[in-house]
């Protein structure tokens, strides 16, 4: 945005990977390919002489970020929520426990998930959460392999689940179908997945019906969607297709893990141990409270799905970690001067591009309104992508531009075509910066 | 110049469907046809020239109708019977993003229809329901820019891109900082 609406700004892009497009590559599913459309809009921007991309640059390690202050007017960091909130129970660390954003890293193709080799080998997965995240987690799980193998899943991960045992994933959450955080798109996608049932407890939706109705429209809807797919009486067909499925998949609430269950030879998971809860309280402050009864669930895999979050980049910038987000108004990092952030690390981490869109254009404004209003001072010169491009070539770092990456992705998309797949994706750094490198 | 990657009319006969349009300058700093002109591109068999707009259309199937953006400005456009209003939008500058590209996968598109033709719309499928849920401040006359498609008789039509950012004062001011 910056560009078109500044005659003379310059706008670089440092980015850890040698690849640019963070989540849209390495979040989205892969079998949501229109979502990934995007990426149409940020190339038509990156090629904009004014803009450029520089990959396989970790700031805060390769360059820091007093540096890039000395080189540029404006900093913006939106370098998102790159770990998880962590499943502090016994058992976490037995084999065929993850993160579920481990899990998706390692089917999008993220380099350092590629060696995950996550244990697929028994009937049942428990994941513990209730947003579009555990849904997605749960489709590619239970997805035809004859529909995954058109998509631009990772190699890896199409073998392993191709022959994977898992059957059956329940999606475990601490509150009930009010406090459910996935959205209508998703949730209607995996009641129509060929070949699966849900498991749906009608018990759950008792008397939610009156309870819907004074609603805002996002969660009536989706309320709705969920009390008729657990009440309503299925159409005959619907009922043949559930009694031929071979798959199932079911949302559970009002249950929190306590603990997860290893073995015999103490190894593996073997179940998780949930305390059962009620709700207290009414809409927005309903909270959740354990009630001292628990509950054992078989499983041979646990995905925990509870939240990402972000890390602090750098001592120099400051950070809340209560809220785990660089502390911001409207974009402008709190005292700090000529620093700005955006996306996640600004707001916390949840939103679909549409809102991290805005979100964008909200700090851009607000760089914009700082330049016009001279808080932000760009009258002295600052040397850019010169000096820091000095710096990385002294330490040995090689950057990747916006064109080798089209190189990378022009391999991928080559090797696509060979699989039937809109890309196969490159899944280690090395091999991405050789490929550039030709 | 930067070119937008051509993907094949929506059955609309001969046109090239923008990915994702140029968010162009409300205060003036570029020539705006300038821009227009450099959108005209060459990826694909079916180019339509933005510069043809105006001597292709026959007058029976013009329709006539206007964008209010995001800072209140009133911008009359001319479309086509069959046009869809997000391309029609980035034709004509407007600051409408679309960034799954009219698949139902996203909800930037999002704008207000006036009331008057809000009805004269067909309903909304289940899928873009779905999507307008996602939207922020939705209205009753909500819907997704690129399911509208031109009528005769969405002759005059207004549509209001939503106010979405939270420093956005309709006059340009921009908040002092704390």
């Amino acid at each position: 945005m910056v560009p078109e609406y500044y005659e003379s700004s310059v706008v670089d892009i440092y980015e850890k990977l040698p690849v640019p497009f963070g989540l849209v590559r390495f979040g989205v599913a892969p079998d949501h390919p229109e979502v990934k459309n995007v990426i149409n809009a940020f190339t038509q921007t990156a090629h904009h002489d004014r803009c450029s991309f520089y990959g396989n640059v970790t700031v805060g390690k390769d360059v820091s970020i007093e540096e890039l202050k000395q080189a540029y007017h404006a900093l913006v960091l939106t370098y998102g929520a790159e770990t998880n909130r962590t499943l502090d129970i016994p058992g976490k660390n037995l084999l065929g426990v993850y993160s579920a954003r481990m899990f998706v890293g390692w089917y999008n193709g993220l380099p350092e998930n590629k060696d995950l080799n996550p244990e697929l080998s028994s009937e049942t997965a428990v994941i513990l959460g209730h947003g579009n995240v555990a849904l997605d987690v749960a489709r590619i799980l239970l997805s035809p392999i004859d529909v995954l193998k058109k998509t631009d899943i990772a190699g890896h991960a199409l073998e392993a689940i191709a022959t994977s045992k898992v059957k059956r994933v329940l999606l475990v959450g601490r509150r009930g179908p009010l406090q459910v955080a996935f959205t209508i798109k998703e949730l209607r996608e995996m009641i129509n997945l060929p070949d699966t049932r849900p498991l749906l407890n009608p018990s759950d939706f008792m008397g939610l019906k009156q309870a819907v109705k004074d609603l805002p429209r996002p969660r009536k809807r989706l309320t709705e969607l969920m009390i008729k797919t657990a009440l309503e009486k299925s159409s005959g067909k619907e009922v043949e297709r559930q009694a031929a499925a071979t798959k199932e998949w079911g949302l559970q609430f009002l249950r929190s893990p306590l603990e997860i269950i290893p073995s015999n030879d103490g190894k593996r998971v073997a179940g998780i141990r949930l305390s059962v809860n009620k709700m207290e309280g009414l809409g927005e402050s309903a909270k959740f409270v354990q009630t001292g009864d628990v509950e054992d669930l078989e499983c041979g895999l646990v995905l925990s799905s509870i939240g990402y979050k972000s890390y602090p980049i750098d001592p120099s910038v400051p950070f809340d970690h209560r809220l785990g987000i660089i502390p911001n108004n409207l974009g402008r990092v709190l005292h700090a001067s000529g620093l700005y952030c955006s996306g996640w690390v600004k707001r916390g981490p949840t939103g679909v591009i549409v809102t991290t869109m805005h979100d964008g254009f909200e700090t851009a404004e607000t760089v914009l309104g700082d330049v016009r209003s001279g808080l932000l001072d760009v009258s002295a010169s600052k040397g850019g992508s010169k000096v820091i491009g000095a710096l990385l070539k002294q330490r040995g770092i090689r950057p990747v531009t916006f064109p080798e990456w089209e190189k990378i992705d022009n391999v991928e998309v080559a090797r696509g075509e060979q699989a039937g797949k809109p890309r196969e994706k490159l899944l280690d750094v090395q091999q991405m910066i050789e490929v550039a490198s030709q | 110049m930067a070119a937008a990657s051509a993907r094949c009319g929506l059955g609309l006969g001969l046109r090239l469907c923008l990915a994702l349009g140029l968010r162009l300058p409300h205060g003036g700093h570029h020539n705006l046809r300038g821009i227009l002109q450099q959108r005209a591109l060459h990826t694909g068999p079916t180019v339509y020239q933005s510069d043809d707009t105006h001597s292709k259309a026959e007058n029976s199937d013009v329709v006539n109708i206007t964008f209010i953006d995001r800072l209140g400005n009133r911008i009359p456009v001319k479309g086509k019977v069959g046009d869809n209003v997000l391309y029609l939008a980035h034709e004509n500058g407007i600051d409408l993003e679309g960034a799954c590209e009219a698949s139902l996968a996203c909800s930037t598109c999002h704008v207000y229809v006036n009331e008057e033709h809000f009805d004269k719309l067909p309903e909304a499928v289940e899928r873009e329901e779905d999507m307008l849920d996602m939207a922020p401040v939705l209205q009753l006359n909500s819907r997704l820019g690129c399911q509208i498609i031109l009528t005769k008789e969405l002759e005059g039509m207004e549509l209001t891109l939503p106010k979405i950012t939270r420093n956005f004062y309709v006059d340009g001011h921009v908040p002092k900082p704390h």
